[in-house]
């Protein structure tokens, strides 16, 4: 600086307020105070949207079931089908857990189906080709989806990869591992229902009159409940959502972020190896070709569910919303007889639904 | 002002920082007293960012020696140092705009509840942190009681300095180090945050103040800390000085009667 610019700083007064500032004398006192001016109707309901994320995927259901309910009556508003969609959702709203949290971390998994694949494959052969008690072959398989999880974690949190290349590579790298490892080969259901039932828990069920819950279905469920206190009471939860909201500041207010995104992708792979037990339940036999479109469908679930994909924002309750929603469409266009691709053609206009809403309810920071 | 009897609570002593050939810190000195303002200000190069960023943990000075009560220290992250009592509240504010007002204050020291559903099931204590964080920011008059769960994007700017700065002052913090306070906010607001940065001293914590806007140094600061190519030039009182004579001095216009006597 020169001269000059010194004796411009000088010509002003070195009172503490500046010129500019007078005006404030007669302005407000209060340090910083919480706004309470009136809103709109639309402003409030954008607030409320923006505190309660799952709202808007849990009134878009109660619509598509009522209006299904309407058009197809006793059909369709049955105990019998109503818990035949939960059973159709639950393996997708397993594996939508795991991408909620994946997700929410403003990451993607696209090779959570695999994991859940292999989990299986893992699960059946262990028993089948090496003798091994179903137990221990159960306890296998889910260490193999662990594992798989926490090699996209070390990828994404240690060598810094984008989690949509790293988890498109695994995706490759898993499916094929699994028709190496499985040459290709199906485990029967029958004898697996004969030699090792266990595999097949998931499939069990109760009965409450013509309402039929699969123990995939409570699985699903208690998994939910539990992810979502998880997520919401304790402080590994709320890391979660700091994370994915803003890595840095999380970082500096005393987050370890690597840590959590390697927890976080490991306990996603776990997930994704109960899904592949559940699997096992669902379709009786262990294939290694099922279950190839899981990771579409369960960002889908995710995605109408309302769960943001920029990170932190989002309720797992959403997801499973989300995956209800497109369980409803599936089977009550199928009842009333449609082609099944309008099934597809709502989803589409769903998902980009979700997102443009999800994008409004965020301008409430503005 | 009255003379200083007590001991510095924080000093740094020589300290080097050298990036390749450029030398950020030149045996840089820097003292901070019990219960004062001391403002941070030279020109950009200056490396007094460097400076307080080695007492904040972010860098690690290649020398020197920094002690926060007489003991010496060395962080090498800004959480080590936060554990050792010394808050920085970044220019970022490192808050998350999606969590609400209390999770951000307890973001990475949460309180868990009591008994086996704190211990076993890790379940947090949210009353008692909504009841803490409610009342942390009404003690500094941050809050006409509404709704503490609000997320801290609903928040003005100058209302999110004040959940940071008071997140830096509710934990028993020795030492607050604030970064650019009143850079990205608008004149009414700067002024709110001023009052609150005096309020926080009046609570008996020390604060480190850097800043651009010589105004706000005039008008906040006890001592105000000039540092020029990478050491502290001089430390003045601002009510025996002008801004044109620190900007003076800042820049190498001028130099002060102590620099010219040694």
């Amino acid at each position: 600086m020169t001269e000059t610019t010194t004796a411009s700083q000088g010509s002003q007064p070195s009172q503490p307020s500046q010129e500019f500032e007078k005006v404030l004398s007669g302005s407000a006192t209060q340090v910083a105070s919480f706004d309470t001016h009136d809103k709109t109707p639309i402003q409030k309901f954008q607030h409320f949207l923006h505190s309660s994320p799952a709202a808007v995927p849990l009134i878009v259901l109660v619509l598509s079931v009522a209006i299904f309910g309407v058009i197809l009556g006793g059909k369709f508003f049955s105990a019998f089908t109503l818990t035949l969609i939960l059973q159709q959702v639950a393996i997708v709203g397993i594996v939508g857990a795991a991408q909620t949290l994946v997700i929410l971390t403003a990451g993607i998994d696209l090779s959570v189906g695999a994991i859940m694949v292999l989990s299986s494959v893992v699960m059946g052969q262990f028993t089948f080709r090496y003798g091994l008690p179903p137990t221990v072959a159960v306890l296998c398989g889910l260490a193999c989806g662990a594992l798989c999880g926490y090699i996209n974690g070390l990828l994404v949190a240690r060598m810094k990869l984008p989690p949509f290349i790293v988890t498109l590579g695994m995706w490759q790298i898993i499916l094929a591992s699994n028709f190496l490892y499985s040459a290709n080969e199906t485990i029967r259901s029958q004898d697996i229902s004969s030699q090792a039932p266990l595999l097949q828990f998931f499939g069990n069920n109760l009965k409450l009159g013509s309402a039929v819950f699969t123990y995939g279905v409570i699985a699903m469920v208690l998994l939910v409940a539990l992810l979502w206190y998880v997520l919401n009471h304790t402080a590994w939860g709320r890391h979660v959502y700091a994370v994915g909201d803003d890595p840095d500041a999380a970082e500096l207010a005393g987050v370890n972020v690597k840590r959590m995104l390697v927890s976080i992708y490991t306990l996603s792979g776990l997930i994704c190896a109960l899904a592949g037990w559940a699997l096992i339940g669902r379709i009786g036999s262990v294939s290694p070709t099922a279950g190839q479109f899981a990771n579409i469908e369960s960002i889908t679930a995710v995605v109408i569910g309302g769960i943001s994909l920029f990170g932190g924002r989002g309720s797992i309750l959403g997801m499973i919303f989300g995956a209800l929603i497109v369980g409803v469409f599936s089977l009550g266009l199928r009842l009333i007889g449609t082609d099944p691709q309008w099934t597809y053609l709502l989803i589409g206009v769903l998902i980009i639904s979700a997102v443009a809403i999800d994008q409004w309810i965020r301008k409430v920071a503005g | 002002m009255e003379p200083i009897l007590t001991a510095p609570i924080l000093t740094a002593r020589g300290l080097v920082k050298r990036y390749g050939r450029v030398t950020a810190l030149d045996h840089a000195d820097f003292d901070l007293y019990p219960g004062e303002i001391l403002a941070v200000i030279g020109d950009n190069g200056a490396g007094k960012s460097s400076m307080i960023k080695a007492i904040s943990g972010a860098i690690t000075p290649d020398e020197g020696e920094i002690r926060l009560q007489g003991q010496v220290i060395n962080f090498r992250s800004p959480i080590e140092a936060r554990k050792a009592g010394i808050e920085t509240v970044y220019q970022n504010l490192a808050l998350s705009p999606a969590l609400s007002i209390a999770d951000n204050m307890f973001l990475g020291r949460e309180l868990r509840k009591p008994g086996v559903m704190g211990q076993w099931f890790r379940k947090l204590d949210r009353s008692a942190m909504e009841k803490f964080a409610r009342d942390k920011l009404s003690e500094l008059g941050l809050m006409t009681i509404q709704n503490i769960n609000q997320a801290v994007e609903t928040l003005s700017g100058g209302q999110r300095q004040g959940v940071a700065v008071a997140r830096a002052a509710a934990f028993g913090s020795k030492v607050i180090i604030l970064d650019e306070p009143t850079a990205a906010l608008g004149v009414k607001e700067s002024r709110r945050v001023l009052e609150l940065i005096l309020d926080v001293r009046r609570r008996g914590i020390p604060i480190v103040l850097i800043s651009h806007n010589m105004p706000h140094v005039f008008e906040v600061a006890d001592r105000i800390h000039i540092h020029r190519l990478g050491r502290r030039l001089t430390v003045i009182n601002p009510k025996d000085y002008t801004m044109s004579d620190a900007v003076a001095f800042m820049t190498g216009a001028k130099l002060p009667a102590e620099a010219i006597a040694a």
